[in-house]
């Protein structure tokens, strides 16, 4: 939640305001609840809602409202170099194929530093980025829920999953570079 | 015939030949298709590149796999301080 919260306001500290304002929210408005929705939908909603209250009065413009200043935007997933130049025969194809993940050992693949490699790329994502991903694929909520508590168009989502997803796996990929060569 | 012209079952615009998805073109659409978000042709096209292609195969298995560690990344621990009084609101919450 704090994570999500920080994309609106402009401190940790001014989040987990934010995080405990819309946790009374949620007691407040439990008798509102009409199970249109999952209660955990409902709750990340009241949380947005909040944060963008309080990111509006900080007079800090809302994100989301265009994908502009989203760091990285013409930003290829693959280094250009991995493949094949217009020319050659072989154009747009690998030059360099990405290693194959049973190149690894599994346990390798399992280790703690594995994680620690996808958790230090989704730290360095833009916020709009982070809070897509973190949504979808550490929340677990699916495109509809991720949609409708951030406010954004389906089209909006994917792009931004798209990106934030493209960035972890190639941090994914160079571990296993590493690895395959240790 | 071409291999591409039987095993399509409709004839659609050329672009939309296999053959014709490269890929540096499928690495910008694959998540799409994780996504289960492609139109039928086109997911039929990159089903079929993946049937012939070993470099976009295992990019699509890093892509599965970072997905699944990113599910296991621990999420932010709450300051402490905060834990705290966020229970303390919790405790003093009476019903209105």
């Amino acid at each position: 939640m704090l994570r999500v919260a920080m994309m609106f306001v402009s401190s940790r500290a001014v989040a987990e305001e934010v995080v405990q304002e819309a946790w009374l929210g949620v007691l407040k408005g439990l008798d509102r609840f009409e199970g249109r929705s999952s209660l955990k939908t409902w709750i990340f909603r009241i949380l947005t809602n909040t944060a963008k209250t309080r990111g509006e009065r900080e007079g800090r413009s809302v994100p989301f409202s265009s994908l502009g200043g989203d760091a990285g935007d013409d930003e290829a997933p693959v280094d250009a170099d991995r493949f094949f130049g217009d020319g050659h025969r072989w154009a747009g194809h690998w030059a360099s194929s990405p290693r194959n993940p049973r190149d690894v050992p599994e346990e390798r693949l399992l280790a703690d530093e594995a994680r620690q490699r996808i958790a230090a790329a989704i730290e360095t994502l833009p916020e709009n980025q982070r809070a897509v991903i973190t949504l979808r694929d550490v929340d677990g909520f699916d495109a509809d829920e991720a949609c409708e508590i951030l406010g954004i168009s389906e089209v909006n989502q994917r792009v931004l999953l798209h990106r934030a997803r493209t960035k972890v796996r190639s941090a994914l990929g160079q571990y296993l570079d590493e690895e395959a060569a240790a | 015939m071409k291999w591409w012209q039987w095993s399509r079952r409709r004839s659609g615009p050329p672009q939309s030949r296999p053959e014709d998805i490269s890929c540096r073109e499928i690495v910008l659409i694959v998540n799409d298709y994780v996504e289960g978000a492609l139109p039928v042709d086109e997911r039929e096209a990159v089903e079929m590149h993946l049937n012939l292609c070993d470099g976009c195969t295992d990019y699509l298995d890093q892509l599965r796999i970072s997905i699944e560690l990113t599910g296991e990344v621990p999420t932010d621990p709450l300051a402490p301080e905060f834990e705290e009084e966020l229970c303390f609101a919790f405790r003093s919450f009476t019903r209105p």
